[in-house]
């Protein structure tokens, strides 16, 4: 591959300043040496990041091993009470994966129409001057510190949500919903306007041919024509609201429960790693070992959804590549 | 340029009206009056007045940016969906002017319908693509029935009667040209414009959508924009040269190519620039 | 022709039309709206809090006196050993991405990997820099270890951003260098960095700002929050910001729910500053191409 260190350049000065000497397209050994030693330095640095999938992968399953061993897959799997820190222990997670979903499937509610409709706004109704402002404005909602948000759902969110529903607990899922739902405008936003826009010209001035209004072209042509890439969008924000962890620590409590209500406290699984982390479990136990279990099944749900938001892309470029 | 009038000097009208065919009213369905289109302000085309006359097809020709398809688009205000475009004069459709303020454009494009330089279908299945425009429109009668005329009056529904379930990006170039054709003939426009469409195709393709125009001629207007004068010779009746934004000359197909009255026609037609 | 088979019902459909914009339009003011009643909240609670002392002194168990002169120098730290670590191998790891990576099964093994990590959850770093750097490691609960997991966290990110800048140096550039008989190194050293360098830093940048508001993996990896001085040295115990905040805003007092808004704004002044900078860098680096 090392093309470039094939014709020494050293060599031609010396050609130029001794004529009679034969011309050597030799590459100079030290030359050759510093080049692969840089290639290989460059390709250690891209390793560091197939070391940190490792890294991951490997601590969460050697640290819950032991804790499924002793629990067991099934109990963890299916069981409905999650209380390792009590006296009568339980390990079911099915209550922190009912957090974790309330909270994603809130989020979804307030994100995705958001999102997509601005989408819409931005890539068939808005001028290039209004879309230069309004799209960096809607980014900052995703720079803004998920902390921040948590501080929000706290002091805004929930005390107006119990002036309208008075039996609103102090913490709870809705707040802790709203406020993630906030955050991911963004990701639906932008990547589905990209898919929008991504949708050839032709095809909105065959519909405007046929006597339809924008209206019918944005919601009949360009959005069906666009919808793996609107989906994939869509799968990767609720992704990012299944691991969003700080908001909903703050704002949406610490309890698992198995319950479809939004007024009430609940648990994520994200909420239960922190739990566990601010308090005194020693290391070693099987009760601090499940914060490795709860973060494996983390991982392996966020992974999952990525690996398919970017099946369902690739399928939207095949469409117009 | 004006070689041929031996001698003595005609004025502009007189030489226009020499060199661009006039229709009885009662023949044609769209007239043009000094239509001119701007871009940001530059001109594209300006002062086209020229009559197009029912059930005949008129072949636009001119050398690249002549501005033919500019010209087409501002028949069905296609134009309007560009930003910074402006049209200037009138273009009258039995007797209205399509640029009145209280015209809609979007009933405007139902009647005088489009097809595009390239095949455009859209991702969804061959029948859906035809249903489209009746779908929208409020078409009242058997979607199903209108689909199958329209891919028949295409020349496409022995080809796809069986797959009418199927993507429309399945069909070859050729066949989603046609879809294309069909889509835009279900909701029965009066007029139909073609903006270059057998340009992305090979030739067999071309010749069945070239005996498609000659067909599609007994029930419908068409007026098409080609680069290839060929086609334009073997396709219409009537031919119009457009050069710089100006229509040069207009006349009947045969006449126009075997002894055409303008000087830069001739040149054009012969090869001698474009 | 006829006619009456159509119905176009235009009255209805362009009424539609209409709701339906100013449903899209009412979204983006819905977004738009939430940052602004966010913003304006944030400032009207911590407003009141913010002074000299807020900034100068320590945390302290009354909130009168209570500052954020620990977290401030905690994160500077932090943003400091973050940079140090994930720009170089960040970079390093583009500049073999986008020059020296083979066309191979097992570099698009590493893209997709690069890709997949940037969306692996932060708390799962955490864990990570728990297992690997406080415990494996050994660095205990430092700034060192917290620095080291951020690092991670925001590498997928700075690559991508590298790479993206390295990838907008043309190609005649490259090949004006080797037909000069430089090497690969040499020309990527003098021709291809320095042009890419404006991107790749606001890339960077960025991506740190995204760093500096993290909270969920150093409370794993078990920042303190109660601590009266700031590190002095990596190996030291440290809070951040970010933590402050959180430790603050999850008690029940409103004087301390005041106090994490105070704490706020001087985080979200940091993080402007932060994307000013990129962004003029960047806008420096348009007009030169």
């Amino acid at each position: 591959m090392n093309d470039g260190a094939a014709l020494g350049a050293d060599s031609a000065p010396a050609l130029a300043a001794a004529p009679g000497r034969t011309l050597t397209l030799k590459s100079n050994a030290r030359r050759r040496m510093s080049e692969s030693s840089i290639g290989a330095v460059l390709l250690l640095c891209g390793l560091v990041s197939i070391l940190t999938t490792v890294g991951i992968v490997v601590v969460l399953i050697t640290e819950s091993i032991g804790f499924f061993r002793e629990v067991g897959l099934v109990e963890f799997v299916t069981g409905t009470r999650w209380a390792p820190l009590f006296r009568d222990q339980a390990f079911g997670i099915l209550p922190l994966l009912n957090g974790t979903l309330l909270i994603a499937a809130g989020s979804s509610l307030v994100a995705l129409p958001v999102g997509l409709l601005s989408a819409i706004y931005l890539s068939e109704y808005a001028t290039p001057r209004v879309r230069q402002i309004v799209k960096p404005v809607l980014e900052v909602l995703a720079g803004i510190p998920t902390v921040v948000y948590g501080y929000f759902a706290l002091t805004f969110v929930t005390p107006i949500l119990r002036v309208f529903f008075p039996g609103t607990g102090i913490f709870n899922a809705a707040s802790g919903a709203i406020v993630v739902g906030i955050m991911i405008i963004p990701m639906v936003s932008s990547l589905s306007e990209d898919a929008l826009s991504a949708v050839p010209r032709a095809l909105r001035e065959a519909a405007y041919g046929l006597g339809a209004t924008k209206f019918e072209v944005a919601t009949r042509v360009v959005v069906p024509a666009a919808l793996s890439g609107i989906v994939a969008s869509f799968i990767l924000a609720i992704s990012r609201a299944v691991g969003e962890t700080m908001a909903v620590t703050l704002a949406a409590g610490a309890t698992p429960r198995m319950t479809l209500s939004f007024l009430e406290s609940i648990q994520t699984m994200t909420a239960y790693i922190v739990q566990v982390s601010l308090g005194e479990t020693p290391h070693g136990t099987l009760e601090y070992s499940t914060i490795f279990a709860v973060g494996l099944s983390l991982f392996v749900i966020t992974l999952s959804m990525n690996l398919i938001s970017q099946r369902v892309t690739r399928r939207f470029r095949e469409e117009y590549e | 340029m004006t070689e041929r009038t031996s001698g003595q000097q005609p004025t502009a009208a007189e030489e226009r009206g020499d060199s661009i065919i006039q229709f009885p009213a009662s023949e044609t369905v769209l007239t043009t009056e000094s239509l001119g289109v701007l871009y940001d302000g530059t001109s594209a085309v300006e002062d086209i007045t020229l009559g197009i006359p029912r059930n005949r097809v008129v072949a636009f020709i001119g050398p690249s940016g002549c501005g033919k398809s500019t010209l087409l688009r501002a028949f069905n205000r296609m134009n309007d969906l560009i930003p910074g475009a402006r049209v200037v004069g009138r273009a009258l459709y039995h007797g209205k002017d399509l640029y009145d303020p209280d015209v809609d454009p979007v009933e405007v494009r139902r009647r005088i319908g489009m097809v595009f330089q390239k095949p455009n279908p859209f991702p969804k299945s061959i029948y859906d693509n035809v249903a489209f425009g009746l779908r929208i429109n409020g078409y009242q009668g058997s979607i199903e029935e209108r689909v199958e005329r329209s891919l028949r009056a295409a020349a496409l529904w022995d080809e796809v009667k069986h797959r009418l379930r199927e993507s429309a990006l399945g069909l070859s170039g050729g066949q989603q040209q046609r879809l294309c054709i069909a889509r835009a003939l279900a909701v029965q426009p009066e007029i139909l414009l073609m903006d270059e469409p057998a340009s992305a195709l090979d030739p067999i393709a071309t010749s069945r959508i070239e005996d498609l125009i000659d067909e599609l001629k007994r029930d419908y207007t068409i007026v098409i924009v080609t680069h290839n004068m060929q086609q334009a010779a073997r396709v219409s009746d009537y031919t119009a040269f457009l050069y710089l934004g100006k229509l040069i000359e207009y006349g009947e197909t045969d006449r126009l190519f075997t002894n055409p009255k303008e000087e830069r026609t001739e040149q054009y037609i012969t090869g001698r620039f474009g | 022709m006829s006619e009456a088979f159509f119905d176009p019902r235009k009255k209805q459909r362009e009424r539609r039309g209409r709701i339906f914009r100013w449903l899209c339009l009412s979204a983006v003011w819905f977004a738009a709206g939430s940052l602004v009643i966010l913003l304006v909240k944030v400032t009207a609670d911590g407003m009141p809090w913010l002074s000299w002392d807020f900034l100068r002194n320590d945390p302290s168990r009354i909130p009168a006196r209570a500052g954020i002169r620990s977290a401030i120098l905690g994160t500077l730290w932090m943003m400091a050993l973050t940079a140090f670590t994930s720009f170089p191998l960040g970079v390093g790891a583009a500049i073999y991405l986008e020059e020296y990576a083979p066309r191979h099964w097992s570099t698009r093994l590493l893209q997709t990997n690069i890709a997949n990590l940037a969306g692996v959850p932060s708390i799962v770093y955490g864990i990570l820099g728990l297992t690997v750097f406080v415990r494996a490691f050994a660095l205990g609960r430092s700034v060192l270890a917290g620095a080291l997991t951020l690092s991670l966290l925001v590498l997928p990110v700075v690559i991508i951003a590298a790479q993206e800048a390295i990838r907008a140096v043309p190609r005649s550039l490259r090949e004006a260098s080797y037909g000069l008989g430089a090497t690969r190194w040499q020309t990527i050293r003098h021709h291809v960095l320095p042009v890419a360098l404006p991107g790749i830093l606001t890339g960077t940048i960025l991506s740190l700002s995204r760093a500096i508001g993290e909270t969920a993996p150093l409370i794993m990896i078990g920042a303190l929050t109660f601590i009266a001085f700031p590190p002095r040295s990596p190996m030291d115990p440290f809070t951040v910001l970010p933590i402050q905040i959180f430790n603050w805003a999850a008690k029940p007092q409103a004087e301390f729910h005041e106090l994490a808004a105070g704490a706020i704004i001087v985080l979200l002044v940091i993080l402007l500053l932060m994307n000013a900078t990129a962004i003029l860098l960047r806008n420096r680096y348009r007009r030169e191409l």
